[in-house]
């Protein structure tokens, strides 16, 4: 164990000259459930940027909600630039010179820039003035946005500039910015750290929460890491390795993955020339959607979210099946086209599919596991002439459970009793029981902590070397280097070529995801509409 | 912001609460009844005893009890299904109706047949009467999404005038002095009543009849559809998680053509069991409105048929009561629709605390006292 632990500075109670931007201590928070914050103390400097490191569920957004004031703390003093106060709101909050850029972003799609914007603030307003200073700031950091454009128009990043330059109107002393690079491709991270750089240089203290380990070596001078709701350790992510940053955050080294040798069989799914207009005016719709997915092998699919991969999905798992004026064979299963088939019949020949919301879609959060199983697993002669077995579906919900190490209270626990790892775990492992012959999986590890998400790729590796041909569709593209054979990219609903994932990197990858790939020149993926 | 408790959700849903807060509402009801008996100036103690012990206090009663539990529960228990599938079925009244319709028109077209199989036959009608009148909604909502919930409230009020044109036209009984009622229907086309001497002679006299038996009949039935078989479980997914079904590669198609069927057979079959039962006859206005009331019993009922008996005889009795009041103490009828109202409003209000608690604003308060003398220390 090599990270260095920084003792908090000894001269608290000597009034060092310059007082800490914003100082907690003893700051604890209690829901029914759990207890989200423990006793959390840390200061950030003015001008500093600090990380707060910690898996999904370590209590980072709780412990920001307390400082923006949106929940407030059972115990625990907050101090601004040396003044003990309570933060009762979030527009206290502002007023106090804090802003925050929320990681689901709260903007209005029928609205243009300028009036969501205007809608943040709590003061008066003057559209046109506003706009004025809109395009002053923006331009002063490089944000460049039009005041004028409707939000729905905007790409994911062009949002969250957005949602920026909205917190700089305000001239804010700290910005907390929520897991800001989840929704970017690497070209715009490294955009928004050159922002965040340049305010933190003015002397804008930056809140950056992340669990992106490299990220926050990269950017952030101190980091405080959270696990379970407390303090982990405080530290410089320069001076320290990924590995011991991991340490801290998971308490637990970072799991391997046993990757076998990959010798690619029969084509299993193929989709030939998919266009799917989309229904949703703020969908995104398909066009020329063309691949092959062999026996054995674990084809990723990288992209930003909104760029097509919920109409893919729907298309190829047969929710929303092709209209009668598509042939059938547009998309085919051990070469049977099955484009027009619905889900259920899809599954029939040998199909599963893991969907990115656990709850709702992937499992009926009021039923029990057992029921829950029955969901898909019911092909597994669970049903006899219309009746359902009791004694199988059980037997399966408990294999599954000690297969997959799914921490429950047994068969008959609600799916929405279940953490997101835990339940995740229970949904891979009823798809990978049926031995399918192709599993599709979105967002395999989404909100789930890095243990889980460790076990759940291992998984699907194992899968793979038995002979299932295996499509991920992730947007976190360190995971599809970790575990796919091929990458391909989806930008404004087109596919890139597919290539061998030794052959690409992700400099690469993430100029594809802007829409940059060959056969793609002319489209620029901002202008879908 | 001053009161000193606060609404908390609670971790999980509380079992002890799921089954207590029907009992909390109806001792509520009980409560409420009182002050309204108290407050028009009635004795309320013999209000009360007019209103829930006289009824069940003889054999008649009981019998009478019975007697409207059974449709109610019996449209009750179809209804249960649809809306454990989502598909808000408010139409049982039209429904009910129309299969009494379908049933009469059968009794009157087998006038003096003494037959078994007029009574099957007027079932069969019953049941089919209903499922077309529920087929209208759920061919619109599957083919063009429109809400069943519009569509068949709305069909209730086209059932009436469908009886009216047929009792003062086509089906209008000739010696009826111009009255809007069909013949009286013959022995074959009425349920069998428990006379003879093979019955217990308890029921002897009584004007229970043997459609009781067919509710009985249906209460497991139900619930072995709901449990145990694959069609009411995908049905059930379709109601808790449209987005599992699709997903699963359910039908939501399907899942509306079924509950709607379904619903509307038993409400049919209801209807049919009036007017080949105490009614007897098809007149222009003979629905004490069961197919609504039947609403409620359902949610007091938590959509499970063994709540829903329950319930349906706690309303069978209200009805009763309203009744007896009305007679012994000339209180309007409209009183048992009051206590219909009071049990929904108090049972919806004792459901909150099913996923909530109270809890006393404490912690915060005592946090904000723990801050303030370190305030003053850093002042001085």
């Amino acid at each position: 164990m090599n990270h260095q632990v920084i003792a908090s500075p000894p001269d608290l109670a000597g009034a060092p000259s310059v007082p800490a931007r914003l100082s907690l201590s003893g700051v604890t928070k209690q829901y029914p459930l759990v207890r989200a914050n423990d006793n959390i103390s840390m200061e950030v400097a003015p001008g500093e940027i600090h990380a707060v490191l910690g898996e999904n569920g370590a209590g980072k957004s709780t412990l920001m909600k307390i400082i923006y004031g949106a929940v407030r703390p059972d115990a625990g003093e907050i101090r601004w630039n040396g003044q003990l106060l309570e933060i009762a709101n979030p527009a206290a909050a502002r007023k106090l010179g804090i802003g925050m850029v929320f990681q689901h972003f709260s903007l209005f799609e029928t609205l243009t820039v300028g009036e969501n914007i205007a809608l943040a603030l709590d003061d008066e307003f003057d559209l046109k003035a506003l706009s004025a200073r809109i395009i002053k700031v923006s331009a002063e950091y490089g944000l460049d946005i039009d005041p004028q454009r409707h939000v729905h128009s905007l790409t994911v990043g062009e949002r969250q500039r957005v949602e920026i330059v909205r917190c700089l109107l305000q001239d804010p002393r700290l910005l907390i910015m929520d897991e800001p690079t989840s929704v970017l491709t690497p070209q715009a991270v490294r955009k928004l750290f050159t922002v965040l750089r340049r305010l933190a240089s003015e002397g804008c203290s930056i809140l950056y929460i992340s669990h992106k380990l490299d990220e926050i070596q990269e950017l952030c001078d101190t980091a405080t890491v959270m696990r379970g709701g407390r303090v982990t350790g405080k530290v410089t992510p320069a001076q320290e390795t990924q590995a011991s940053l991991a340490q801290l955050m998971v308490g637990h080294a970072l799991p391997a993955y046993v990757h076998r040798e990959h010798t690619p069989g029969d084509i299993l799914m193929a989709v030939k020339d998919l266009s799917v207009a989309s229904d949703d005016p703020f969908g995104t719709s398909l066009s020329g959607v063309s691949f092959e997915l062999r026996a054995g092998e674990v084809l990723g699919i990288a992209g930003v979210s909104g760029n097509g991969q919920a109409e893919l999905l729907a298309a190829l798992s047969g929710e929303l099946p092709l209209p009668a004026s598509a042939p059938g064979e547009t998309i085919t299963i051990c070469g049977r086209p099955v484009g027009r088939l619905d889900a259920g019949q899809r599954r029939t020949q040998g199909f599963a599919f893991v969907p990115e919301e656990r709850l709702g879609r992937g499992a009926v959060p009021a039923m029990s596991l057992a029921d829950n199983g029955l969901l898909t697993a019911h092909r597994e002669q669970m049903v006899q002439s219309g009746w359902i077995k009791s004694a199988v579906v059980r037997a399966f919900a408990e294999t599954c459970i000690k297969a997959f190490d799914v921490r429950c209270g047994g068969p008959d626990a609600l799916a929405q009793s279940l953490s997101g790892g835990n339940l995740q775990k229970f949904i891979v492992g009823r798809e990978i029981l049926q031995e399918p012959k192709v599993l599709v999986v979105a967002q395999p590890t989404w909100g789930v902590d890095i243990g889980a998400a460790g076990f759940i790729r291992q998984q699907l590796l194992d899968l793979a070397a038995r002979g299932t041909a295996i499509l991920v569709i992730s947007e976190e593209l360190q995971e599809l280097f970790d575990i796919c054979d091929r990458i391909a990219v989806v930008a404004g609903g087109r596919l890139s070529p597919v290539k061998v994932t030794r052959d690409t990197n992700s400099e690469e990858i993430g100029l594809w995801m802007a829409g940059l790939f060959p056969g793609n020149e002319v489209v620029s993926h901002a202008a879908e509409h | 912001m001053n009161f000193p408790y606060q609404l908390e959700a609670r971790p999980s849903p509380s079992r002890t609460m799921q089954l207590a807060a029907p009992l909390l509402a109806a001792l509520l009801t009980l409560a409420g009844g009182w002050l309204i008996f108290s407050l028009i100036g009635k004795d309320a103690a013999a209000a009360m005893y007019a209103f829930f012990i006289e009824p069940l206090s003889s054999i008649d009663g009981l019998a009478e009890l019975l007697l409207k539990a059974s449709p109610i529960c019996l449209i009750g228990l179809g209804l249960a299904l649809a809306y454990r599938a989502n598909v808000w079925n408010i139409g049982a009244e039209g429904q009910m109706l129309v299969g009494g319709v379908a049933a009469s028109g059968v009794a009157i077209y087998f006038d003096g047949v003494t037959a078994w199989w007029v009574l099957a036959l007027m079932m069969f009608a019953g049941v089919l009467g209903g499922m077309i009148w529920a087929a209208i909604p759920a061919f619109l909502r599957s083919r063009f999404n429109t809400s069943e919930i519009l569509v068949s409230l709305m069909l209730t009020y086209v059932a009436p005038q469908l009886i009216i044109y047929l009792v003062s036209g086509p089906w209008r009984d000739p010696q009826g002095m111009n009255f809007p009622l069909s013949i009286m229907f013959g022995p074959s086309a009425l349920y069998p009543l428990f006379s003879g001497d093979w019955h217990w002679t308890f029921w002897k006299g009584t004007r229970i009849n043997a459609s009781v038996f067919l509710t009985l009949a249906a209460i497991p039935l139900i619930w072995l559809f709901m449990r145990k078989s694959f069609a009411g479980y995908r049905m059930s997914v379709g109601g808790l998680a449209p987005m599992a079904a699709r997903y699963a590669g359910f039908s939501e198609r399907r899942t509306i053509w079924s509950a709607m069927l379904i619903s509307g057979a038993l409400a049919g079959l209801a209807g049919m069991g009036e007017v080949a039962g105490p009614i007897g006859q098809l007149q222009s206005t003979w629905s004490p409105g069961y197919g609504f009331t039947a609403i409620i019993v359902v949610f007091v009922g938590r959509l499970h048929p063994v709540g829903i008996v329950l319930s349906s005889l706690l309303m069978a009795l209200l009805y009763l009561g309203g009744e007896a009041v009305q007679t012994s103490l000339q209180l309007p009828q409209a009183l048992s629709g009051v206590f219909q109202g009071l049990l929904l409003f108090c049972l919806l209000g004792c459901d909150l605390f099913v996923n909530f608690r109270l809890r006393r604003r404490g912690v915060v308060a005592v946090a904000a006292k723990t801050i303030k003398p370190l305030e003053t220390s850093t002042l001085s």
